[in-house]
Order: structure tokens, then C-alpha cells, then sequence
């Protein structure tokens, strides 16, 4: 009985106790500030989030931090639009940084430029990998901190490089190696292929493949301020034809649209000797592939290239100046050297500033896996990935074509020409008069 | 009388205020919005008349949208009622197991369609999923059934007609149950055939519950589309994009307001022309006893 008396006693002590929390502390100035991010809910990377949440109110007592996990990316681009024109948006999301257009366009987010105002911010701006700052960058200013970031790299597996009598330690750095090494890993059965050369995802983000393609060959899918799309330079069709002779000349890949989410799947069960994949699936293929595997930057054509990828902070309009201000210090905290290493380290996205890299803790990680470095050692030759007005739309035109090509329906320039035609009529109200 | 009339009101009244709040109220303003284009940040919407419909007669998606679903709904609808009349008379017979075979027939319907696209799509794994592999044992090839033009749109007519036959089924199997048994006896004692029997009564009486499949069949053709979202997302090359999916598509990736709501009372107008074909003529047709 005593002890169901003392029970109830401390239960009503603490709730009294945090019902009064907030007005006290709301008195000393607390400001709240609630943030969107792109995952489902009980992952590992909610845990990863809420101990850097935790960290920081710990050591910054005036700022409470809510992070609203909105599951994928699209899904939460659209929470935080629908929030934000409810009124009741948050006041940071991190979402693709692709969208970065459409959120200017819709008058959705304000630069972090006009807020990073003191020296010190002005210098943590240009610490940032310029690849990763570059498709935040809209009209001279910076409406996207990255954060979530990676690109594309080129998985093999040594065994099967071994197997047929190739350095099992050097992965294919051109175009040409690439298709003549992978066609000596096909193997078959009767006409039934049993494994593959190689394979790249058609299916979900195919243009952003692709784009590795292009850059290659030496040019660009966008550009003007994401007024102007290239889809039909010669650079554009070149890279295609990369794509479509590893199908039909070098027939080490194979036809139709391979799936995003079975390359690695296929590449863990030996049936494809390489694939070209998001430095996001580094983790997990170091997890569980069981034989030896090397990360090799895309092949060079013209030059190398890769685009970059994921998701960077943007800041809500609806946040008023203490919380622009609260923003900014939780942005800083997160994106400090040490936190970026950790971040990265924890789940295999790139650390988006140099020094990161630097750290003592990155580095005994890097040593002990030489593979993890890849990414970073590729980051000054990768380009901004394709963003335009109206992004999404101008994307899926783009991306329709290069299915009808990879399916056989179409040519690679006949497609690219439909493709460049209907983003210039989806960019015609973005052209300046 | 007013005080009845009052009393009905008031009875009525939980149901009108749903009705209104989250079908019909947004059914006029979606109408309303597809005379206007899409807000922009400072833009406001602008009245365009008919202008948005013009601009979708001349949209290749769209129309793509448009006859897939068609060839969607051809195919799913008599597939699923006939397959799930198939399983109801079936498991409708003294059988050893039956209870076991009832449930698996009726398993599909209570899995999350999410659930369902999943393990569809293990089935449809080139190489090792499950098709590839039996097929391999005849000596077949890969199989890029998602990846490929031609059997994208089959493949999730399939996973449709799997998914929903076993929920129709119960419903055949509820009606088949309540047919009093008498009926057979006559018919044995006047030396009808099975198939006349069939024919000739089982069908006729099974009229109205067909009605009410086929009801929820087309229903479920142009509303049943999330193993599109899992699976395919409308490729390869629009192959699989269904009027359903295109709209989502142009209401919370594009963010166009103005196409969303122009597709969306299309679809309506469809459904609509679609419901009273089916009450007004076929209707006509089924014997209500």
C-alpha cells in the first residue's frame, strides 16, 4: 500500500512538474523548432537522429529540436508543402535537394545566405564540398545545407575478376574496359544467361544513371539557372549509346529495365560481377557480401564523372527570426566536422565537407576500409544532378524516354529529341522575357 | 408530419454531414479548381475555362493513362468474377480440407495490397524469382517481366485478379450457401443435367450477388493501384501508368493542382457513366426475388 501511495504521490509530483516545465522555461527564452526528415519511423537512422537531438539540447538548453520522421522523400516534400500551406508547416526539412526549384518557385523556404551573416557562418557556408552546395544554389544564393549526400560509384566483385584472369584489385576506368571486361564475366547456360557483366538500375532513377553517362562524355544535362535542359547534345546521345551498347554490343548487360532495388541483390548473389549503385548501399553490401568486393570511381570517357545525390536541409518561411536563428546554430552543430564523420560513418552517406574527412575518428575508419573513400576521391569530378523548374516533371519526361529506349521501342537520339521538346515546353514559363 | 420530417433530418444528419464534408464538398471544388490553373507561391489561380481539358486531349500520358487502365479493367474484371465463381462453386462441394482451401483462396484478400506488390515482386525477379525459376526447369530464359514493355501491364493485371478474386469468392460462396437445396432435388428428379442446372438455375440466382461483384470489380479497376506505386511506378516508359497513379502523380510529384483536378473529374465522369450503364442496364437484368 505505501508503495502505491509513494508511486502515486511521484507520478502527480512529475506530472505537476512537467506541466509547469514549459512555462518556466518558455520565461528563459526556450525556442522550439520542429524538423521533417525522410525516413520511416523506427529505423536506425531515427535512433541516429534523436541522440544528435538529444546532444544538442543538452548543450544548447535555450533551443528544443522536434524531429517529425515523413517516411520517403517524396512523401515528405509533400507533408511539408501541405504543412507549410496549412500554416502549420515545420521550420527545416531535409528533402531532395532537386526540389530546391520547386520550394523556390512555390515561395516555400528562404535562403540561409540572408541569416549566415556573422564571419564565422559566412566561413561554414564555403566549407562545404562545392558538388554538394551546387544544386542548393539558385540566383546567387544558398537555400540548401547538405546533409543526407551521395553519388553514384561502380561496385565488382574480385572473385569473378579473378575468376577470369583479370587484376581482381583494379576496377574498369573507361568505357571501352568497362564493356570488354564485363562481357568476359558473362556466363551461360545453353542461351540462358547465368550472370551477368554488369548492371545499372533503369527503373525509379534512371536519369540520374544516365547522368553519370553524359558527364562522362563530357556535357551537361541542364543548366541556365535551371531554365535550359541539353537532353539532345551529342554528349547526351553519346552516353545513351554507352548505355545501349553494353546491351547490344557488348551484351554484358542485361536488356530491358533492370531494377533498382535487385542490383544489389544480384550483385550479392554472384549473378552479376558489377553494378553501378548509390554510395548509400555501401553499408549494406560490406555487410553482406561474402566475397571480397572493390568501389571504383565511374569510368572516364571524356573525362569522369558522377552526379551527386540525396537529400539537403532547407529552411521554412514560417519560421520566424529566433528560429532562423535556432536553425542555423542546430545546422552548424550537425554539420561540423566531427558530427559530419559520425553521420557518415553511422550510415554510409558521404560527408559533405572536406575536413570531415579529416578527423582522426574518419580516418582510422578510412584506413581500416579504403573502400569508403571512393566517394570523397570522386567528388571533384562529379556535377550537380539534374534539377530544373518544375524538376520533378521535367525528370520523369526525361526519364520515360530513356525507358523506351532501354527497352528497345526507341533510338537513343530520336528519344533524346522528344525528350529535350517536351522540357522546353514544360520550361517555357520560367524563360525570362 | 413536421415533426416526422424534422426527426428523419436529424436521423439523417451523421450521414449527410460525412457525405458532405469528405465526398461531396471536395468533389465540387475539385471541379471548381480544374476551370483554373495552379497557384504558384504569389500566383493565385487564374479561371482558364476549359482550357485545362484542352490541354489533357493533347497530353500523349494521359492517354497512354487512359488505355492502359482500359486493358486493365478489360482484363481484371472477368478474370477475377469468373475465377472467384470457379473457387466458390469449388469449395461450395463436400471435400476433405475444405476449411483449409477456403482460407487459402480467401488469404489474398486480407494481406495490404503493399504486402501483396511485395511479394509479387520477388515473384517477378528476373533470374531467380519464383516464375524464372520454374520456368528454368523447362528450359527457360530470363524473364524481365516488370522491366519489359510488353508483360509490365500483365504482370500487375495478374497480381489484381490474385489479389481480389478470393474477396469476390466469399461472396459467391455466401450466395451458393443460401440456395435452398430443394432446388437440386427437382432438378435431379426431372432428370436435368448438371450443366443445365447450372445454366438454368444456379446462374439466374446468383444475378444479384454478380451485380454487386462486378459493381466493386470496376470499382476496384480504377482504384486499385498500389502495387503500381510498389512495383513499377507507371514504367517502363508509362507502360504501366493508370489514370489513378497519373493523378497522384500530378498532384503531389508535379504539384499541378489544375491536371490533377482535370483527371480527377474525368475519372469521375467515367466511374459515373461506368455505374449507370451498370445499375441501368444490366440492372434491368437481375431477377430479385
Amino acid at each position: 500500500m505505501r508503495q502505491i501511495a509513494t508511486t502515486r504521490r511521484t507520478l502527480l509530483g512529475s506530472a505537476a512538474a512537467t506541466l509547469a516545465a514549459p512555462a518556466v522555461v518558455s520565461a528563459q527564452g526556450v525556442t522550439e523548432i520542429e524538423f521533417y526528415f525522410p525516413v520511416a519511423v523506427g529505423g536506425p537512422i531515427t535512433k541516429i537522429i534523436d541522440g544528435y537531438c538529444a546532444d544538442f539540447m543538452k548543450e544548447n538548453a535555450d533551443i528544443k529540436v522536434k524531429p517529425v520522421y515523413a517516411g520517403s522523400y517524396v512523401d515528405t516534400l509533400t507533408k511539408a508543402v501541405t504543412a507549410t500551406k496549412a500554416g502549420q508547416g515545420p521550420q527545416m526539412s531535409l528533402v531532395l535537394a532537386v526540389d530546391a526549384y520547386s520550394l523556390v518557385d512555390d515561395e516555400m523556404i528562404v535562403p540561409f545566405d540572408t541569416i549566415a551573416t556573422s564571419d564565422a557562418d559566412k566561413a561554414w557556408l564555403k566549407a562545404f564540398y562545392p558538388a554538394f552546395l551546387a544544386n542548393g544554389t539558385i540566383d546567387g544564393h544558398v537555400w540548401g545545407i547538405p546533409f543526407q549526400r551521395s553519388t553514384i560509384v561502380a561496385y565488382w566483385n574480385k572473385e569473378i575478376f579473378k575468376e577470369i584472369g583479370l587484376d581482381p584489385e583494379k576496377g574498369p576506368s573507361t568505357w571501352e574496359e568497362t564493356g570488354e571486361w564485363t562481357a568476359k564475366a558473362i556466363k551461360r547456360e545453353g542461351d540462358r544467361v547465368t550472370r551477368w557483366g554488369i548492371e545499372i538500375p533503369g527503373d525509379g532513377f534512371t536519369y540520374w544513371l544516365y547522368q553519370g553517362m553524359v558527364a562522362q562524355a563530357g556535357g551537361e544535362l541542364a543548366g541556365d539557372n535551371g531554365r535550359k535542359t541539353f537532353f539532345n547534345s551529342d554528349a547526351a546521345v553519346e552516353g545513351l549509346q554507352f548505355w545501349v551498347d553494353l546491351m547490344n554490343k557488348y551484351k554484358s548487360h542485361p536488356t530491358g529495365i533492370s531494377a533498382w532495388g535487385t542490383g544489389p541483390r544480384d550483385f550479392l548473389e554472384g549473378k552479376t560481377a558489377m553494378i553501378w549503385h548509390t554510395t548509400g548501399n555501401l553499408t549494406n553490401i560490406k555487410n553482406n557480401a561474402k566475397f571480397p568486393f572493390g568501389v571504383a570511381m565511374l569510368p572516364a570517357h571524356k573525362r569522369r564523372g558522377s552526379p551527386t545525390g540525396g537529400g539537403n536541409f532547407h529552411l521554412f518561411k514560417g519560421a520566424n527570426a529566433a528560429q532562423r536563428a535556432a536553425c542555423l546554430r542546430l545546422l552548424r552543430w550537425l554539420t561540423s566536422p566531427e558530427k559530419a564523420a559520425d553521420w557518415s560513418m553511422a550510415t554510409g552517406y558521404v560527408a559533405p565537407r572536406p575536413d570531415a574527412w579529416e578527423t582522426p575518428a574518419m580516418k582510422a575508419y578510412v584506413a581500416g576500409f579504403p573502400q569508403a573513400a571512393v566517394a570523397r576521391d570522386q567528388l571533384p569530378f562529379a556535377v550537380a544532378e539534374l534539377s530544373t523548374h518544375d524538376n520533378q516533371r521535367v525528370a520523369q519526361a526525361l526519364t520515360d524516354e530513356l525507358q523506351a529506349v532501354l527497352t528497345g521501342t526507341k533510338q537513343p537520339k530520336a528519344a533524346l529529341d522528344a525528350a529535350q521538346e517536351k522540357a522546353t515546353r514544360l520550361l517555357r514559363p520560367f524563360q525570362k522575357a | 408530419m413536421r415533426k416526422e420530417s424534422l426527426q428523419a433530418w436529424l436521423l439523417l444528419l451523421p450521414a449527410l454531414v460525412l457525405l458532405v464534408a469528405f465526398t461531396h464538398w471536395p468533389a465540387a471544388t475539385t471541379i471548381i479548381d480544374s476551370f483554373y490553373t495552379t497557384p504558384k507561391g504569389s500566383r493565385p489561380p487564374r479561371f482558364v475555362g476549359i482550357e485545362n481539358y484542352a490541354d489533357l486531349m493533347t497530353d500523349p500520358v494521359f492517354w497512354t493513362a487512359l488505355r492502359n487502365n482500359a486493358i486493365y479493367a478489360v482484363w481484371t474484371i472477368p478474370a477475377s468474377v469468373i475465377l472467384a465463381l470457379v473457387m466458390a462453386l469449388a469449395v461450395n462441394t463436400a471435400m476433405p480440407g475444405r476449411a483449409l482451401v477456403r482460407m487459402a483462396y480467401f488469404t489474398p484478400t486480407m494481406l495490404p495490397m503493399i504486402a501483396v506488390a511485395n511479394i509479387w515482386l520477388f515473384f517477378y525477379t528476373p533470374d531467380y524469382g519464383l516464375f524464372d525459376h520454374i520456368l528454368s526447369w523447362f528450359g527457360g530464359g530470363r524473364h524481365n517481366w516488370l522491366g519489359d514493355r510488353a508483360t509490365a501491364l500483365p504482370a500487375m493485371i495478374a497480381v489484381a485478379v490474385w489479389k481480389e478474386a478470393g474477396f469476390f469468392m466469399i461472396f459467391y460462396l455466401a450466395a451458393l450457401q443460401a440456395m435452398p437445396p430443394d432446388l437440386k432435388e427437382c432438378a435431379a428428379l426431372e432428370g436435368s443435367s448438371r450443366w443445365n442446372f447450372f445454366r438454368r438455375v444456379t446462374i439466374p440466382l446468383l444475378m444479384p450477388t454478380t451485380l454487386f461483384v462486378l459493381v466493386n470489380a470496376v470499382i476496384n479497376a480504377f482504384r486499385l493501384v498500389d502495387h503500381v506505386v510498389v512495383m513499377t511506378r507507371g514504367g517502363p516508359d508509362n507502360a504501366t501508368t493508370l489514370l489513378l497513379y497519373y493523378i497522384y502523380e500530378a498532384g503531389f510529384r508535379f504539384w499541378d493542382q489544375a491536371l490533377a483536378a482535370t483527371l480527377t473529374v474525368v475519372l469521375l465522369g467515367l466511374l459515373g457513366l461506368l455505374a449507370w450503364l451498370q445499375f441501368g442496364v444490366l440492372g434491368k437484368r437481375v431477377h430479385y426475388r
